[in-house]
C-alpha cells in the first residue's frame, strides 16, 4: 500500500526549475499588516472571522433570552428579533465558517502542508483578506444604519427581502447585498491561490495521493466554492437591480402594503434554485474542510494511519461532485413542480453513501489504535458524534415526503446547527487546540482545554438534540413568539427555557477558551516543533513558528503518505513525510 | 474509562429521550399517515446506525486508549470491509428511499374527486375560497385587488360571482372528503401550515401552488404561517374546523358569495 520510491528513482523527481523569489516584507507595516505571507493573512483571516463571529456568538444570545423567557425582555422586539435570527446565520455560515475554513486554515496550512514557501499569488493574496475585511465591516456598518440590519431571514428570499414589512429594507438589505458581494471577490482571489498552490507548489515527492486529507478536504471545498459562489454573485446583483432600479428579476405583480407594486413578470422560485445551488454546496464548502481536518486530527491522535485513505479521497471527491445535483431539496414545499421530488430525494439520499464511508473509516481508525485523548482528540470524537446525529436526521430531511411535515419547523434547525453548526465548530477548535503550537510555539493549557470542550460538547448536545423533537411536534421555526397554539403543550415553552440557559452556558464557555488562546501565548508551556509527533510536512520546519518562507535554505522533499503511523519495524511510531527511506533502514538497522 | 462511558451515555441517553420525551408529533387528522410510517422507518434505521456507531467507538476508546507500551496496528486498508459496509449502506438508504417515493407519488397524485378550496395568503391574514354552486373557482389577479375584492377576483369571469368568500375568517372543511388546497399569495411567500395535516406547501405570488388531503377527524386546528413573511410572521394565524357533513352544510348556507359582498359589481349590473 505505501509506495516507498527512492530519490533517484521515479516518484521524486529531480528539482528541475529554481526556488521561486519570494517577495521580502521590509517595513513593520508589510511584515505584520500589508503582509503577502500566507501564514500571516492566515492569522489576520482567523481573527477577522472570529470577531465578527463573537458578534453572531452574542446574537445568539438575544434571539435565545426571547425564544426561552418571551415578553420577559422588554429591549427585544419582533422586527429585531428577525434581524438577529438573518445576522446570525450570515455570519456564522459565510463570515466565519468559510472565512475561517478556507481564509484561515487553508492559508496557514495548504503551502505548509504541500511544501511550498507560500501561496502562489502572494499579492493576490494578500487582496483577497482585505477585500474580505471589507465585506466584514459593510457587514457590520448594517447594525448602525437607519432602520438597521435586514431581517429577511439568512436565505434573504425575495419578494419579502426588498419590501416594507420586512425590517431592514432601506439600507439592511441594500448593504448585505453588497458585502455578499464583495465577499465573494475577495474569496476568488484566495480561492484561486489555493487551488493553484495545490496543483502547482507541491514540493518534490509530494504527489496528489500523499497529500494529507487536510488538503484534500480544503482543496475540494476550494473548487466547490469557485464554482457555487458565482450563482450566490448573480442573485445578489439581481437581487440588487430589484432593489434599486425597478427591475423585476425575481419580483412577480404583486401588493406591497395595500398597494399594487410597480413590480411584475419575475419569479420568486428563481432567486431560490440561484440561492440553492450555492447554497447547497456551500454546506459542504465548510463541511469538507472539516472532514479533512478531522481525519487527520484522529490519525494523528490515535497513533494510527487513517483506514482507507484512497476511499477518504475519492469519497470527498464524490461528495464535492454529488452536492450540485441535490440542492432542490431545499425547495419540496417552496411550490416547484413536485415531479422534481423524485430526483432530488434520490440523489441527495445517495450522497449518504459516501459520507457514510468517511465516519465508518474514521471510527475505523480507532479500533486497534492508541488512542491519546487530548483535547484535539476529544473535540474530533465530539464531531463524529454530533455529525453522525446531524447526518442521519438529514436523511429525514432529504427523503422529500418526510420532509415535508418537518420543514420550516424546528427539527431544521436542530438538524442544521447540528451537522453543519456545532460539528465543524467541534473541528475548528480541535484544529485550533492541535495547531496553536505550530502558530505560536506554546500549548494551550490542556485543563481549560478539557474544561471547554466538555461544557461545549454535552452542552451543544443538550441544546439541539431536545429541539428536534419540538420540531416533530410541530413548532416553526423563525418565530418571535409561539402565542397561543393548541397543539404546542406549556412543557414546551419549558424545554425552550431549558435550551436557553444550556446556551447561555456553552457561550460564556467560550469566553475561557478566549482566556487560554490569550493567556498561553504569553503562559503556555513552550511545544518544540513537533510536540504531537505527527508525520505531515507542517510539523517539519526548521522554526517554530516557521520563518518566512516556511523552509529555510532547501525545500522538503517528500518519501511517503501522510499516514506513517506505528509502522511494523519502525524505532518510533511515526515517520515523517520527509523522511528517507535510507534513514528508516538505519534505525531498524541500529535497532536490531 | 470516563470518556467511554460518557460517549456510550449520549448514545443511551438520546434513545431514552425518543422513548420518554413528552415531545411528539401531534395527533393526524388527514390520510397522510403514510407520511408518518415512513419517519418511523426512518428513526428506526437511522437509531440503529446512531446507537451502532457511537457504541462501537466508545468501545475502541475504551480498549484501545494509550497506555505505557501500547502500540497501534498498521493497516491502512480492508478492501472487503469496505466495500460490505457501503453495500449494507446502500441497502439502507434504499430502505428509506423507497417508501419515501412511494408515498410522495400519493402527494402528488391528486384524486379526481378533490373538491377545491382556494386559500389566499397576505401580510398578515388568511382568506379562503370555495367554489360556489357551479363547482368551479373563478379566476384571479392581483391586479384587480381593490377594497371591496380583496382577493382580487375577476367579475368578468361568471364562475366568480358565485364563489364563496372567506375573508380574514375560519375555513371550514367536511370530514371525509377529499380536499385539493390551492395556495396563492399577493404579496410575499407563505406558508399555509396546519401541524395535523401533515401537508404544507409555500403560497407564492405570481403561481398557485397546491397540495391534496382528505381529513379524518372532526376538530379545529390551528393555522400557522410557515414560511417567514416579515414583522408580523409570527402573528398570522386562522383555524380550520373540520366538521361533519351536517354542521359543514349549515356553516355553508351562512357564508356570502363574491356577488353578495360586492355591493359596487351590484350596482353595475342593475345598470346593465
Amino acid at each position: 500500500m505505501v509506495d516507498i520510491p527512492y530519490e533517484g528513482i521515479p516518484g521524486i523527481p529531480p528539482a528541475e526549475v529554481p526556488d521561486v523569489e519570494l517577495y521580502h516584507p521590509r517595513s513593520w507595516w508589510t511584515r505584520y499588516v500589508f503582509s503577502q505571507d500566507a501564514k500571516v493573512i492566515a492569522i489576520q483571516y482567523s481573527l477577522t472571522a472570529t470577531a465578527i463571529g463573537l458578534v453572531a456568538l452574542v446574537l445568539s444570545w438575544l434571539m435565545r433570552l426571547q425564544l426561552g423567557f418571551p415578553g420577559t425582555f422588554s429591549f427585544i422586539d419582533a422586527n429585531q428579533y428577525l434581524q438577529f435570527i438573518t445576522m446570525h446565520g450570515m455570519i456564522m455560515v459565510i463570515y466565519l465558517l468559510t472565512a475561517l475554513f478556507l481564509g484561515g486554515f487553508g492559508n496557514y496550512l495548504i503551502p505548509l502542508m504541500v511544501g511550498a514557501r507560500d501561496m502562489v499569488f502572494p499579492y493576490v493574496n494578500m487582496l483577497s483578506y482585505w477585500v474580505y475585511l471589507l465585506a466584514v465591516l459593510v457587514l457590520a456598518s448594517t447594525f448602525f444604519v437607519p432602520g438597521g440590519p435586514t431581517g429577511a431571514g439568512w436565505t434573504l428570499y425575495p419578494p419579502q427581502a426588498i419590501l416594507s414589512g420586512t425590517p431592514g429594507q432601506d439600507w439592511g438589505i441594500i448593504l448585505m447585498m453588497a458585502s455578499l458581494i464583495l465577499f465573494i471577490i475577495g474569496f476568488t482571489m484566495g480561492g484561486l491561490n489555493y487551488v493553484v498552490t495545490v496543483l502547482q507548489a507541491r514540493t518534490r515527492g509530494m504527489t496528489l495521493m500523499r497529500l494529507p486529507l487536510t488538503v484534500w478536504g480544503i482543496f475540494t471545498a476550494t473548487v466547490m466554492a469557485l464554482l457555487a459562489f458565482p450563482a450566490l454573485f448573480v442573485a445578489s446583483v439581481m437581487l440588487l437591480l430589484d432593489r434599486l432600479l425597478g427591475t423585476s428579476f425575481f419580483m412577480p405583480a404583486l401588493v406591497e402594503m395595500g398597494t399594487l407594486s410597480k413590480y411584475g413578470g419575475g419569479s420568486p422560485l428563481l432567486f431560490q434554485h440561484l440561492f440553492w445551488f450555492f447554497g447547497h454546496p456551500e454546506v459542504y464548502i465548510v463541511a469538507l474542510p472539516a472532514f479533512g481536518i478531522v481525519s487527520d486530527l484522529i490519525s494523528t491522535h490515535a497513533r494510527k494511519n487513517i483506514f482507507g485513505y484512497r476511499m477518504m479521497v475519492w469519497a470527498i471527491v464524490a461528495i464535492g461532485a454529488l452536492s450540485f445535483i441535490v440542492w432542490a431539496h431545499h425547495m419540496y414545499v417552496s411550490g416547484m413542480f413536485p415531479q422534481f421530488g423524485y430526483f432530488f430525494a434520490t440523489t441527495t439520499l445517495i450522497i449518504a453513501i459516501p459520507t457514510a464511508i468517511k465516519v465508518y473509516n474514521w471510527v475505523l481508525t480507532l479500533w486497534r489504535g492508541d488512542i491519546h485523548l487530548t483535547v484535539p482528540m476529544l473535540f474530533a470524537l465530539g464531531f463524529i458524534i454530533t455529525f453522525v446525529n446531524g447526518g442521519l436526521t438529514g436523511l429525514f430531511l432529504g427523503n422529500v415526503v418526510v420532509d415535508v411535515p418537518l420543514s420550516d419547523t424546528m427539527f431544521v434547525v436542530a438538524h442544521f446547527h447540528m451537522v453543519m453548526g456545532v460539528a465543524p465548530i467541534m473541528v475548528v477548535l480541535g484544529a485550533i487546540y492541535h495547531w496553536y503550537p505550530k502558530v505560536t510555539g506554546r500549548m494551550l493549557n490542556d485543563a481549560m482545554g478539557k474544561f471547554h470542550f466538555w461544557v461545549t460538547f454535552l452542552g451543544a448536545y443538550l441544546i439541539f438534540f431536545p429541539m428536534h423533537y419540538l420540531g416533530l411536534l410541530g413548532v416553526p421555526r423563525r418565530y418571535f413568539e409561539l402565542g397561543d397554539a393548541t397543539f404546542i403543550p406549556s412543557s414546551a415553552h419549558s424545554l425552550n427555557a431549558f435550551i436557553s440557559v444550556v446556551a447561555l452556558t456553552v457561550g460564556f464557555s467560550q469566553m475561557v477558551f478566549l482566556f487560554n488562546l490569550v493567556w498561553s501565548l504569553f503562559k503556555g508551556e513552550a511545544s518544540g516543533g513537533n510536540p504531537w509527533r505527527a508525520t505531515t510536512l507542517e510539523w517539519q520546519t526548521p522554526e517554530t513558528p516557521p520563518g518566512h518562507g516556511n523552509w529555510g535554505k532547501e525545500l522538503p522533499v517528500v518519501y511517503r503518505w501522510a499516514y506513517d503511523y506505528s509502522v511494523p519495524g519502525a524505532a518510533e511510531d511515526f515517520i515523517p513525510q520527509n523522511q528517507p527511506p535510507r534513514a528508516t533502514q538505519l534505525v531498524q538497522g541500529a535497532a536490531s | 474509562m470516563a470518556v467511554a462511558l460518557i460517549l456510550l451515555l449520549v448514545a443511551i441517553g438520546s434513545v431514552l429521550f425518543h422513548i420518554y420525551s413528552p415531545w411528539w408529533w401531534t395527533p393526524i387528522a388527514t390520510n397522510w399517515a403514510y407520511i408518518d410510517h415512513t419517519i418511523n422507518i426512518t428513526f428506526w434505521i437511522t437509531g440503529f446506525v446512531f446507537v451502532a456507531v457511537i457504541a462501537f467507538m466508545a468501545y475502541c476508546v475504551f480498549r484501545f486508549h494509550h497506555r505505557e507500551g501500547r502500540r497501534a496496528d498498521y493497516n491502512p486498508e480492508n478492501k472487503k470491509l469496505e466495500w460490505w459496509l457501503s453495500v449494507g449502506t446502500g441497502v439502507g438508504v434504499a430502505a428509506m428511499l423507497a417508501p419515501g417515493l412511494v408515498v410522495w407519488h400519493q402527494f402528488v397524485t391528486v384524486p379526481a374527486d378533490a373538491t377545491e378550496v382556494e386559500v389566499m395568503g397576505q401580510q398578515w391574514q388568511w382568506s379562503f375560497r370555495l367554489p360556489g354552486k357551479d363547482g368551479q373557482l373563478g379566476t384571479s389577479d392581483v391586479r384587480n385587488i381593490a377594497s371591496d375584492n380583496p382577493m382580487g377576483l375577476n367579475r368578468d369571469d361568471r364562475h366568480a360571482q358565485d364563489d364563496v368568500v372567506i375573508e380574514n375568517a375560519d375555513l371550514h372543511l367536511q370530514v371525509g372528503k377529499p380536499v385539493k388546497v390551492l395556495l396563492r399569495s399577493v404579496d410575499v411567500l407563505h406558508d399555509f401550515y396546519v401541524p395535523e395535516f401533515r401537508a404544507k406547501m409555500d403560497m407564492v405570488p405570481g403561481m398557485v401552488t397546491y397540495f391534496w388531503m382528505t381529513p379524518i377527524r372532526t376538530g379545529t386546528f390551528d393555522v400557522l404561517c410557515a414560511e417567514l413573511c416579515g414583522t408580523a410572521h409570527y402573528q398570522m394565524r386562522a383555524k380550520v374546523i373540520v366538521d361533519e357533513e351536517r354542521e359543514y352544510h349549515a356553516w355553508l348556507e351562512q357564508q356570502k358569495t363574491f356577488a353578495e359582498l360586492s355591493p359596487a359589481n351590484a350596482v353595475v349590473k342593475t345598470t346593465y
